[in-house]
């Protein structure tokens, strides 16, 4: 074996496919004792998979796993755990009504006998938090935790373990640039102390920040590794998106209309809740929604869309209240696409023609009142036109497409209904690069028809590149709304901490 | 149940109704029975609380049992036929030598425990199969118990009808009865022995639930499974050690039962299941799974016996008696889910 023990980990050939998408393809990963490799990409690009596949979330179809030189083989998170790999997933998994310090230890109790040594736990609990600087109860339900501090209690978990490899998947994304630099101080200290730590973020600032390696994957691929001090961000963004940094986003649309769009200090009532929130968007007019996770960006849209409880505010499309005129945001003119596409947007059981249809059925009856399939065909076929669906036919599974294949085809159903407003969720979450530039051109197309589109996103370039205005949530509140030719990721980042 | 939140503090509100949902069915059934005692004043006397919890014994070990399938998210329909199974057991293998239908008439009397060991060994066997049911098959738990209910009832009315032409069986040795039906005389007080099992059982329970890994665990694999899972759990196992340990509840209510009640037969246990889902729902254990009580447990099988015992002292029409306690589950079951909707 040649210089065993240079690598810590090592994972090769790394394959893996989801219904519908390569998500992994001879995917080649590795880890030195005592660095930080970034492992980055943009959504949709593998990252989270391959490390599930590590962690014994997913069983990679195939690949090999490495440690020390010696191969291992990882079937489930036990596994992993024991030979001394311990992950932050990027969608936590806590149990909601147990308290944090019976999720930190959870699987490896402290015992005295037969019974629970409760007051080791909560003393070793006090350690680790105070070695964080932090300020959690350990006796403290999770489910009553700010998103951040509930991010912090699965870091904390993750350390506690003493694992020689740690996994961070977007470590980030719901934490205040404060709490990101304390994130750092612990990553230095742990790099100190030889561990490897692997480190998601699609945030370049970050990466050229804490890293020593740089690992990027592009749909599926491995595309480069490389030392961090070698490459600059334009070269790191460009080996993520194959594109010249110019033609990234789509022109963007000029003519921009009257209003159509108008919130009035909004508030809702239940957690996470939204206060007072005003703005207006006009037709022809892209506003994007930034901030961090948690920050109530899906519950705003979810608000305008009629789903959530109102406690106070009004939302008006051309001047009407339709938040009390108590009908469907459909009748309004609103659609909505949602963030979890595969919970909450696609039937996956269903075909591609029922997808389409599924909110607009009352357009495809017979004079009778049966469902007409010549309608369902035609409606249908006009939505994989205009939204130029790849599938091989309308009866297609729609679980079999692709990510993106998948979003446009909730688009195209959204559509349907000629919506004036449409609220877009995250819409190229998980979904490949290509596909992403559709989306984008869709977007700004609807736009130059006169209709407004408000989007939540996560990505600040796209926010950026996108939107002609963004407009900046922090911690349930508008924390301000800017033209996006004035805008930069910092002011974003300083705007969504500004209600912390 | 969608009041009109316009307007109003949003944070009143949510208290008010907080509070409401958590306390609304004891409210409403200490109101039911506080009606029940205007009513019928004579029901309050030391004579008819020891009856109801002779009655509430069972019933509790039962409950206990079942509640960690609810807490880990699940239901148990077959827990009154496991229950009937092992008193059918221990019914036919602890008559009196000297009884005239005897079923095993020559047969030497058994130690006591033997019959016991011998149903609880039935009961875990079927605990078992229902487990691996539930956690390898992954089938869900309402049809996996449906199915092991029908599956207990066929065997043991075969036993039942094989050994004693389906017969009652009775004239129970009088070990078995004294260990069910004897009681300490303190004074002019009477408490039965079986309450005493019943308060034993609830503190083995208590240190289960809280004090244990495999407590926890039940906790965190009802509240969360793939936050188990990543931290680790072995999820399989602790679903088998909750269904054996539920296995093992129900053999000894069953044996207790059979021995209280003097006679068995395979309608033994009929009906138990719902009382004890809804004493557990009414005690607050969620359907949802992962949230639960020892202590609500217990009340909510007091306060279910309590209604049960007045509701037929009172002579109320049995048929009423359904749809008083009909109403009581749905109206707990309304509530739980209310309690963790998720509020948007
Ligand atoms: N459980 C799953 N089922 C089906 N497809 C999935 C699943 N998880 C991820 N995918 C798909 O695999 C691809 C990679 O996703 P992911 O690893 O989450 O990307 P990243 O973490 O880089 O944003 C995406 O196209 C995504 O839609
Ligand atoms: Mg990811």
């Amino acid at each position: 074996m040649m210089n065993a023990g240079e690598y810590l980990l090592e994972m090769k050939n790394v394959s893996k496919r989801f219904p519908g998408v390569q998500a992994l393809k001879d995917v080649q990963v590795n880890v030195k004792p005592g660095e930080v490799l970034a492992l980055m990409g943009e959504n949709g690009a593998g990252k989270s998979t391959l490390m599930k596949c590590l962690f014994g979330i997913y069983k990679m179809d195939q690949g090999e796993i490495f440690m020390n030189g010696n191969p291992v083989v990882i079937d489930n998170p036990r596994q992993a755990l024991d030979i001394g790999i311990a992950m932050v997933q990027q969608e936590l998994e806590q149990v909601p009504h147990r308290n944090v310090m019976d999720n930190i230890w959870l699987g490896r109790y402290p015992r005295k006998g037969l019974l629970i040594d409760d007051k080791k736990m909560y003393k070793d609990t006090l350690q680790i938090i105070e070695l964080f600087n932090m300020n959690i109860d350990p006796r403290a339900q999770v489910n009553h935790l700010s998103v951040s501090t509930k991010q912090m209690a699965d870091i904390v978990k993750a350390v506690s373990y003493n694992a020689k490899i740690i996994v961070l998947d977007e470590p980030t994304s719901s934490l205040t640039e404060k709490e990101t630099v304390g994130l750092f101080k612990i990553i230095r200290q742990l790099k100190q102390e030889g561990c490897g730590i692997i480190y998601i973020s699609h945030k370049i600032e970050e990466v050229m920040n804490i890293s020593d390696r740089v690992t990027v994957l592009r749909d599926g691929l491995w595309v480069a590794t490389e030392n961090t001090k070698d490459i600059d961000s334009n070269q790191l963004i460009k080996l993520m998106v194959n594109r010249e940094l110019g033609n990234r986003f789509p022109p963007k649309n000029k003519v921009i209309g009257e209003t159509i769009l108008k919130v009035e200090n909004l508030s809702s009532v239940y957690s996470p809740r939204l206060q007072d929130i005003s703005f207006e968007v006009r037709a022809g007019e892209i506003l994007g929604i930034g901030g961090l996770v948690g920050a109530g960006r899906t519950e705003l849209l979810e608000c305008i869309f009629g789903l959530r409880t109102v406690a106070e505010g009004a939302v008006f499309v051309h001047g009407k209240d339709v938040l009390k005129s108590n009908r469907n945001a459909k009748y309004s003119g609103i659609a909505m696409v949602t963030e979890e596409r595969r919970e909450t947007g696609i039937f996956p059981m269903m075909d591609i023609r029922w997808n389409t249809v599924s909110s607009s059925m009352e357009k495809n009856r017979t004079k009778a009142g049966f469902i007409s399939l010549k309608k369902v065909e035609k409606n249908t076929q006009w939505a994989v036109d205009a939204m130029r669906i790849k599938t091989p036919t309308l009866k297609t599974l729609i679980s079999s497409l692709s990510g993106g294949n998948q979003q446009k085809v909730l688009l195209g159903r959204c559509l349907l209904n000629q919506p004036r407003i449409l609220l877009l969720d995250e819409p190229t979450r998980g979904i490949d690069v290509g596909a992403k530039y559709e989306i984008y051109q869709l977007m700004i197309a609807l736009a130059k028809e006169g209709k407004a589109v408000v989007f939540v996103s996560s990505e600040m370039p796209e926010l950026l590149g996108v939107a002609d205005r963004i407009l900046v949530m922090s911690n349930g509140r508008n924390a301000g709304i800017m033209d996006s030719q004035d805008c930069s990721q910092e002011k974003i980042m300083t705007l969504a901490a500004k209600y912390l | 149940m969608e009041l009109n939140m316009r307007g109003m503090n949003p944070e009143l509100v949510k208290n008010t109704k907080h509070w409401l949902m958590q306390y609304a069915i004891y409210l409403v059934l200490l109101a039911v029975i506080m009606t029940i005692v205007i009513l019928e004043p004579s029901i309050l006397s030391v004579r008819n609380a020891t009856f109801i919890l002779q009655q509430a014994a069972p019933k509790l070990i039962i409950a206990l049992g079942l509640a960690g399938l609810i807490l880990l998210g699940g239901t148990d329909l077959s827990a009154g036929r496991m229950v009937g199974i092992a008193g059918i057991i221990c019914a036919s293998l602890l008559q009196k030598p000297d009884y005239a239908l005897r079923i095993f008439s020559n047969m030497k009397p058994l130690p006591i425990i033997v019959p016991l060991l011998i149903a609880i060994a039935v009961c875990l066997l079927f605990a078992l199969v229902h487990s691996l049911l539930i956690s390898v098959l992954q089938i869900a738990p309402f049809i996996a118990s449906l199915g092991m209910q029908m599956i207990v009832y066929g065997a043991m009315s075969l036993y039942f009808d094989g050994v004693n032409n389906s017969s009652p069986i009775g004239g129970f040795d009088t070990r078995f009865t004294k260990i069910a039906q004897g009681a300490i005389q303190i004074g002019t007080f009477r408490l039965p022995w079986i309450v005493i099992y019943a308060v034993v059982i609830t503190i083995l329970f208590w240190v289960l639930w809280y004090r244990t890994t495999l407590g926890r665990n039940m906790y965190a694999v009802g509240g969360n499974k793939e936050a188990a899972v990543v931290s680790g759990v072995n999820t399989k196992r602790v679903i088998m050690y909750v269904y054996l340990i539920a296995g093992l509840a129900y053999a000894l209510a069953g044996f207790l039962d059979a021995g209280r009640t003097g006679s068995a037969t395979n309608a033994l246990g009929e009906g138990y299941e719902l009382d004890a889902i809804a004493s557990c729902v009414v005690g607050g254990v969620s359907l949802r799974g992962g949230v639960g009580k020892i202590s609500g447990v217990v009340i909510g099988v007091l306060i279910f016996q309590v209604l049960s015992y007045c509701l037929v002292y009172m002579d109320i029409n049995p048929y009423i008696q359904f749809i008083i306690k009909g109403l009581i589950i749905v109206f707990a079951i309304a509530v739980d889910t209310q309690k963790y909707i998720k509020k948007r």
